[in-house]
């Protein structure tokens, strides 16, 4: 149950990135390609999940493809409610199960063909902690107010493993000063309410690290986190994801907090991809004009101009628009946007492709910005 | 205070140092702790004078609680031999008391602390299970509460015979509904917060999830109950006991000693009133304990 050895053997996303902090990525530390240590982790074909509520079915993911390498970082990116959340807690199995219906494939590769989605509880509870792990949004409900931080990170160390007293204390100590936790043998004996936020989350991604899962699943880590504090925690998910070699899904609204850390992006809007991709070309060449929009968007440095916004709001998920579901929002819209049957479209450059039937178009306009991204 | 009140010249003492006084007060206030558990510690204090006197009654009194004195019935408090005066057949009411105690001491643990387990633990399963489980035992908790709650009491004991054993039978059938409504109602509330998805994505089993995080932020709201509950059935027992239905004559109790005083509560107060006292007593006692636990149970208030 030690930690993997380090995978940063030409696992490491590109060697300059690493020397530099993450956060000072806007001056060119973007990582460089998407070359990645191993093969495909976790594999997702086609996910739907769809939830019936009362005003109707809300179709929250609508056949999502993706796939995480070994020791490699994805970055999903989209707005609020364009199903990121829902997608992660689908791979996980942690939707409620009553009004939600889910289809696709969900396969983690080191144990075989099984999908996911049909497991039973039971099974998935194998593979949650050990294998895949999750973080939220909110550090501040997210650990029992009811129970120390030492009690609850000696849990997590203990679930996965039978080990003696002692030994479960000192793994869960050498946790806890792993996430830079100061004084860690007194904080154990803290409650959650004693805890910044800050401090909450790397206690919280300290309890998730406890068993060595291969995937860790972010879900708005540093949402509700300052802007300093956001930038450590973003290192430190970094730092111990090279340490160990696991790969993780790191799910942003922010997308200059996922090209600074991700291999690869996926941008989702209303529950579909629309682009993925390499972060560099992402930022460079945005293939969708919603990835763009999104980068225009982005406060330029030094600059102090008005925040440009995306105009209109996502669709509703209920009964979606036919054909591209960005069409209503889109400054490149034309009739037949409105009624094809959306697909995504290899394009130049390794693993790029988008949802866009004029993505020529979109990438050939000159990207006025994308040197001082 | 009036030294925060502004006056032509400026402020009396400078303003910061008045906020800090009175913000310091306050500081000292929250910091002893002690000051919070008093309220506890004074209700654990009563119940262990009370147990003290009950289990030890040997140790207090020489007098047997059943032995009749026929020279003195009806003695009058502070009458030699009869600290406490004696009932209408002469039997020491302070020996009474103290033995007596005993049943309802009993009753208070014996009949709260099962009911509070099992009641809690239904409530637990209906609450996080929901779908046809909490359907089918809030069903069974709908049927209980749907006749009045003595007469449910009375049937059964009726059924089974008088004794104080079948009292206890009757209360364990009967009163673990409440906690299972309380329990399942704080279970379902709990069992949405983020800690518990938070938990199930470490790949903790139900029932760690169950026990180990949803319990111990609900298990507050039963336990203060419990000592609700707990004063609840000692009374239960003295009407019981009253009515003829829990101890039988000559076997003292409390509400039994209550019942027979009551021909006399005129000419003979002590009889029906001392009783009355001590169920007083144990009572305050254990309603300080649930409001001391109140407080205490709340971490995120210390």
């Amino acid at each position: 149950m030690t930690v993997p050895a380090s995978a940063a053997s030409g696992g490491t996303p590109a060697s300059a990135a690493s020397g530099g902090t993450p956060a000072s990525a806007a001056s060119g530390g973007v990582p460089a390609s998407a070359a990645s240590g191993g093969g495909a982790l976790l594999s997702v074909r086609d996910l739907r999940t769809y939830l019936a509520t009362r005003h109707g079915v809300v179709r929250a993911v609508d056949g999502v493809t993706l796939t995480v390498n070994e020791a490699e970082v994805l970055g999903v990116v989209g707005e609020s409610g364009c199903g990121k959340t829902v997608t992660c807690r689908t791979i996980m199995g942690l939707m409620p199960r009553k009004g939600t219906y889910s289809s696709g494939e969900v396969i983690y590769h080191p144990r075989g063909d099984a999908n996911l989605l049909r497991l039973s509880q039971n099974q998935l509870q194998q593979l949650r902690g050990s294998h895949l792990a999750m973080i939220f949004q909110d550090p501040m409900t997210a650990l029992n107010p009811v129970r120390t931080i030492g009690d609850q990170l000696l849990e997590a160390v203990t679930a996965h493993a039978r080990l003696p007293a002692k030994e479960a204390r000192e793994r869960a100590i050498g946790l806890l000063v792993r996430v830079g936790i100061p004084a860690p043998e007194q904080r154990m004996k803290d409650y959650p309410f004693q805890f910044s936020g800050g401090m909450l989350q790397r206690a919280l991604i300290a309890i998730a690290l406890a068993s060595a899962p291969k995937l860790l699943l972010a879900d708005e880590p540093t949402t509700s986190l300052d802007v300093i504090i956001q930038d450590q925690i973003l290192s430190l998910l970094l730092e111990l994801q090279r340490d160990t070699g696991m790969s993780m899904i790191l799910v942003s609204h922010d997308l200059a907090v996922i090209t600074e850390v991700c291999d690869r992006i996926v941008v989702m809007y209303g529950g579909q991809i629309v682009e993925e991709g390499d972060s560099a070309t992402i930022i460079t060449k945005p293939a969708h004009p919603y990835t763009r929009a999104l980068l225009e968007a982005l406060p330029q440095g030094g600059e102090r101009g008005q925040l440009r916004s995306i105009p209109g709001s996502p669709p509703s998920l209920i009964n979606p628009p036919a054909g591209c579901r960005f069409a209503a929002r889109c400054p490149f819209v034309t009739g037949e946007c409105r009624s094809w049957d959306t697909e995504l479209l290899a394009i130049s450059g390794e693993g790029h492709r988008t949802r866009c039937l004029r993505h020529e178009e979109v990438g050939k306009i000159k990207w006025q910005a994308a040197d001082s991204v | 205070m009036s030294d925060t009140v502004p006056t032509q010249t400026g402020w009396a003492t400078h303003p910061s140092q008045a906020l800090l006084k009175v913000a310091e007060r306050t500081a000292r206030r929250s910091r002893s702790t002690g000051r919070r558990r008093f309220v506890l510690f004074a209700g654990l204090g009563m119940l262990a004078v009370a147990i003290i006197f009950i289990v030890g009654a040997p140790l207090f009194t020489s007098q047997s609680p059943i032995a009749i004195d026929a020279l003195h019935p009806l003695a009058a408090p502070f009458t030699a031999g009869h600290l406490l005066g004696t009932d209408e057949f002469g039997r020491d009411i302070l020996s009474r008391i103290l033995y007596g105690g005993r049943i309802d001491l009993a009753i208070a643990f014996g009949a709260t602390s099962v009911t509070l387990v099992f009641g809690t633990i239904v409530g637990l399963v209906a609450g996080y299970f929901g779908g046809w489980v909490d359907n089918v035992l809030m069903r069974i908790v709908d049927l209980f509460f749907a006749f009045p709650f003595l007469v449910l009491i009375i049937a059964i004991i009726a059924m089974l015979g008088p004794s104080i054993f079948n009292m206890f039978v009757a209360i364990w059938i009967t009163s673990w509904v409440s906690y299972a409504r309380i329990m399942r109602a704080q279970t379902i509330v709990a069992k949405k917060q983020q800690y518990v998805l938070a938990a199930r994505a470490l790949g903790y089993s139900r029932l760690r999830v169950m026990f180990r995080h949803i319990l111990p932020n609900t298990a507050s709201a039963v336990i203060v109950f419990s000592m609700v509950d707990a004063i609840g059935n000692i009374i239960l027992a003295a009407s019981l006991g009253f009515l003829g239905l829990g101890a039988q004559p000559p076997a003292p109790e409390w509400g039994t000693m209550i019942s027979d005083g009551q021909n006399y509560i005129l000419s003979s107060w002590w009889i029906a009133t001392l009783p009355g006292l001590a169920i007083v007593f144990v009572g305050v006692a254990f309603s300080l304990i649930g409001d001391g636990l109140a407080d205490i149970l709340r971490p995120g208030d210390r």
